[in-house]
């Protein structure tokens, strides 16, 4: 095959200049080993330690803002702690402040944890160790990639510290509002930060992007086809691709949006009286901007979701002790979902005024994706049948992917049938729908991921019923909190409201918001748990065997050590695709993927 | 000092759980356990956890439809929102459906096949038939989704009919003006740059059309079967005008106007005395009695429904659905003073 022949070529290449890096790098200075280093497990540790900071401060910044929601106008003492007299006078949450939350909140996400952290930890992690390859393509563009996130992540926090605050216009900065800086504090320096910030962010995203397709073409061990490789990487490979090719986008847009602001350019303004005065600009339309954002923002919400599924994929199949159900299925629905996720950005824009006609090709396009994403849940649930299931912490979350991605996914037809979006756009409904879907799955994905490869991390186990109480309080109090926001969103409740005392229509829903901030809280303090065992294990956790979860894939061939260049001899040679589990004539319920094919044995889950 | 010692009893309590953690991994460790190895029963334990929570969720579903379901938003008050409502449902028919099957074989399948140290998995690694029947099943529902959609939302967004009645709404920084176009049905020209303090949607004086245009706030009032063709426009940044009992929600975008049209079907006397809101509105009364605020009736309502800035959370316009002669009682209370036809008041600013 013509591919396993260019796999052991570039192979050949990447062991050779291995060995040439091992002469440098025998004494390791600490700087050069821990903060600016180019082994990827380094990096990819970095990632993970900076993405769980991350997710610490959004998820406090959530608790505020849901206080406020339940209890308006109540004093809080924790309100005032956190954020002072300026934006917490007497425990009460200052309304600008509110939405320069949810606008960090959902930045902070979206971005820090679930693309810069999943994508990072992840990719990093598992792409060199999967594939049979020494380290990424360039360690280099690899480090400087982790560190323009740390950049990036350190301002969006700086924003906090600002006189006028933080960004506050949304997680989606539509213009005119965060053009203006008459429009709202949040419209000042803090936008300045969070472009700035983005700007970083969209480096590091490419920077590891482009690492990651390179590697994943070039650096594959010899037998490595493209269908041997283990899901985690197809999702990790459409992932990167996706990344690259729709980040220079927003770049654009931001970049479009900070010559509004700071050079009287008018891409996005027009027609506007604001503060007292007409201002000069015309010509303009803030419907770019959106076509602009959602080009880059539906690929994003595939990106944060494609790896989350992979790691789930591999999870499942390992711990069902089965191999995961229609292996190119996955791929081509994997494929599909990455090549539709270019054609549906519209479905963002039902209501803007969009010609009809181009709303109702956004709908056709956007249902489609529900076909790939059904095979998906559909081979998840075939994998657990008659499987031999092993209840790891991270199968537990891997299951309750699955849950949440179907029962996300569902509200998802209601939303992009165009019609029926027109009286939800922007109430709960859709902050209930996007949560569950990509917000709730991608955290199960990634805790499921840090779980099952913490062995792999930090070479200890975290602690076993730890996690079952982590999973368990965290699965239970995201539904409590996001199940309930449909009802809120079917009683026409807006997002983005600092209260809705203003409305007597809504007076009677203050218990569903009561309901909702108590799971929130619920769900929080679970997380301290976590915090708890992954610190704690990370230096005093039982030390892990080689394959703790007799695996197939190669990482569980490499020493339990961090050696650099991951095989201190030479690179494992691959035979088989990595789903050989419980296969009938084999004694082992595992075959991993370096063992060769027996006599008359056919391999890929082919035909029996 | 308080803090000081919350600080304190913080770290004491994660140094104290710490060293519980360590305790029971050495118990375990002398009585020849690995702690981190998952054993049947832990697999058993969770398998049953699986199958309680699924019961669990569904009750947790059912609890919540009926304390919240009677507590949404009453029927559709527009032609267009009756047919949205119908399509809703029969959408939700399906999803239900889906969801409660796939999380039924999900979670039992996970509770059946716990791992059990004798047994083996099955080798299944995948059946060309059932991928075919999981693939082409779901695009033969989507495609009945997506053709009802589709046609439901053609209907909503054809062109208004031309003899609907047209009102401007115009949007700022955090409040709703109506401008009704008067006798002529059409609106007057306006332009940003003629906005002062007396002239607040920048309408231009040379504009025939916008002589007997009439500038509402605070109310709109609209009339029963009638349709309304609404006009957006915004003076400074993006707002979205959302009536959600009519299932109507546009856009308001600065440099552009934005059309929406729907037909009202309930007035607001009529839509007081559905059962249903009565009923919600008793609950609302209560609920603002114990708190101390007075009293309110049913009403229509608009709200800004896209992020706009500080005050966004209270930006809204009361709708009135009402009679063709109440409303013209109504518009004549705002027409200018001692002109009884709108035309002759035309006639008079002109004049001047």
């Amino acid at each position: 095959m013509s591919m396993e022949n260019h796999g052991h070529h570039d192979n050949h290449g990447s062991h050779e200049h291995q060995g040439h890096h091992d002469e440098h790098h025998h004494e390791e200075s600490f700087v050069s080993k821990y903060i600016f280093s180019m082994d990827h497990k380094t990096i990819s540790r970095q990632f993970l330690v900076t993405a769980v900071i991350m997710a610490t401060f959004a998820m406090i910044m959530s608790m505020l803002f849901r206080l406020q929601l339940a209890w308006p106008n109540e004093h809080f003492g924790f309100i005032n702690w956190i954020l002072g007299d300026k934006w917490g006078k007497d425990g009460i949450l200052e309304p600008g402040m509110y939405m320069a939350l949810v606008t960090i909140h959902g930045t902070v996400m979206v971005f820090m944890v679930l693309t810069g952290g999943l994508s990072g930890t992840f990719s990093n992690l598992l792409i060199p160790y999967q594939i049979g390859a020494r380290d990424m393509a360039s360690g280099f563009l690899n480090m400087l990639s982790y560190w323009f996130f740390f950049l990036s992540s350190a301002i969006m926090m700086a924003s906090f510290f600002i006189e006028t605050g933080p960004a506050s216009g949304g997680w989606t900065v539509y213009p005119p509002l965060s053009a203006l800086p008459q429009a709202m504090d949040g419209s000042k320096l803090g936008m300045t930060f969070w472009l700035l910030s983005m700007t970083a962010f969209i480096v590091s995203s490419l920077l590891g992007g482009l690492n990651y397709i390179i590697t994943i073409i070039n650096l594959r061990t010899k037998g490595m086809s493209m269908t041997r490789l283990p899901l985690t990487i197809w999702a990790f490979f459409v992932t990167a691709i996706l990344g690259v090719l729709s980040f220079p986008v927003l770049l654009s847009a931001a970049l479009l949006l900070i010559f509004d602001r700071s050079f009287g350019t008018s891409f996005y303004l027009s027609d506007i009286y604001i503060g007292g005065q007409a201002l000069e600009q015309t010509g303009g339309s803030p419907i770019l901007y959106q076509h602009l954002f959602w080009f880059l923002g539906h690929p994003e919400v595939y990106i944060i979701i494609l790896p989350a599924l992979g790691l789930t994929s591999e999870i499942i199949s390992v711990n069902a002790r089965k191999p995961i159900f229609g292996y190119r299925a996955m791929i081509g629905s994997i494929m599909a979902i990455g090549f539709l996720s270019f054609i549906v950005w519209g479905h963002h824009m039902f209501i803007t005024g969009m010609n009809p006609f181009l709303g109702s090709v956004f709908v056709f396009t956007t249902l489609l994706i529900a076909i790939p994403s059904a095979v998906k849940a559909f081979n998840y649930i075939t994998t657990l049948w008659k499987g031999n299931i092993r209840f790891t912490p991270g199968m537990l979350f891997a299951i309750g992917l699955v849950s949440t991605f179907i029962s996300g996914g569902l509200t998802g037809i209601i939303l992009a049938d165009s019609a029926l979006d027109i009286p939800i756009h922007d109430t709960y409904f859709v902050v209930a729908h996007f949560h569950i879907v990509m917000g709730v799955s991608a955290i199960l994905g990634m805790l499921a991921g840090v779980y099952h490869w913490f062995p792999k991390m930090f070479l200890r186990h975290m602690n076993k019923k730890l996690g079952y109480v982590h999973f368990w309080l965290t699965f239970v109090s995201a539904y409590g909190v996001f199940f309930p926001m449909h009802f809120l969103g079917l009683a026409g409740v807006p997002r983005r409201y600092y209260s809705n005392t203003a409305f007597p229509m809504f007076d009677n829903l203050v218990d569903i918001n009561v309901l909702i901030t108590c799971f929130a809280i619920l769900g929080g303090l679970a997380q301290i748990i976590f915090l708890f065992n992954f610190f704690y294990s990370m230096f005093r956790g039982p030390k892990s065997t080689q394959n703790p979860w007799h695996a197939n894939t190669l990482e569980w061939t490499t020493p339990m050590a961090n050696t650099h260049g991951n095989w201190p001899g030479a690179l494992p040679v691959v035979h088989r695709w990595p789903y050989d589990y419980s296969k009938p004539g084999k004694e082992a319920d595992y075959v991993p993927q370096t063992v060769p094919l027996a006599e008359g044995e056919v391999d890929g889950g082919g035909h029996h | 000092m308080i803090k000081f010692l919350v600080y304190v009893a913080i770290i004491l309590t994660v140094l104290a759980v710490g060293y519980l953690v360590r305790v029971f991994e050495l118990a375990s460790s002398l009585k020849g356990k690995r702690s981190e190895e998952i054993t049947e029963k832990d697999n058993r334990l969770m398998g049953r956890i699986m199958l309680a929570f699924v019961v669990a969720f569904f009750l947790f579903v059912i609890w919540q439809l009926k304390s919240y379901g009677w507590r949404m938003l009453p029927e559709a008050a527009s032609v267009h929102g009756k047919e949205l409502d119908w399509l809703f449902n029969f959408n939700m028919g399906i999803l239900w459906f889906v969801f409660v099957i796939t999380h039924i074989l999900l979670f039992y399948f996970a509770y059946k096949y716990y791992g059990r140290k004798d047994n083996r998995a099955t080798y299944f690694p995948h059946d060309n038939r059932l991928e075919m029947i999981w693939t082409v099943i779901p695009a033969i529902v989507l495609a009945v989704i997506v053709i009802y959609g589709i046609k439901t939302w053609n209907h909503i967004t054809a062109v208004a009919d031309p003899n609907s009645q047209v009102i401007e709404l115009y949007a700022k920084q955090f409040d709703w003006t109506a401008r009704y176009a008067g006798v002529d049905n059409t609106l007057g020209a306006s332009n940003y740059k003629l906005i002062t303090g007396t002239n607040d949607l920048g309408m231009d004086s040379t504009s025939q059309a916008g002589k007997d245009d009439i500038i509402v706030k605070n109310e709109l009032h609209i009339v029963v079967n009638r349709e309304v063709e609404f006009k957006f426009r915004s003076r400074d940044v993006i707002h979205s005008a959302y009536f959600p009992h009519f299932r109507a929600q546009m856009n308001c975008v600065p440099g552009m106007t934005t059309m929406l049209h729907f037909t009202p079907t309930i007035t607001t006397a009529e839509m007081r005395k559905k059962p249903e809101v009565i009923a919600q509105m008793a609950g609302i009364n209560a609920i603002r009695k114990a708190r101390g605020d007075k009293p309110e009736e049913f009403n229509y309502i608009l709200l800004c429904n896209k992020i706009c800035g500080n005050s966004h959370y209270n930006m809204q316009m009361q709708v009135i659905v009402e009679t063709e002669a109440e409303y013209n009682e109504w518009m004549k209370s705002k027409m200018p003073k001692k002109e009884a036809a709108p035309k002759e008041a035309a006639k008079e600013v002109a004049g001047n």
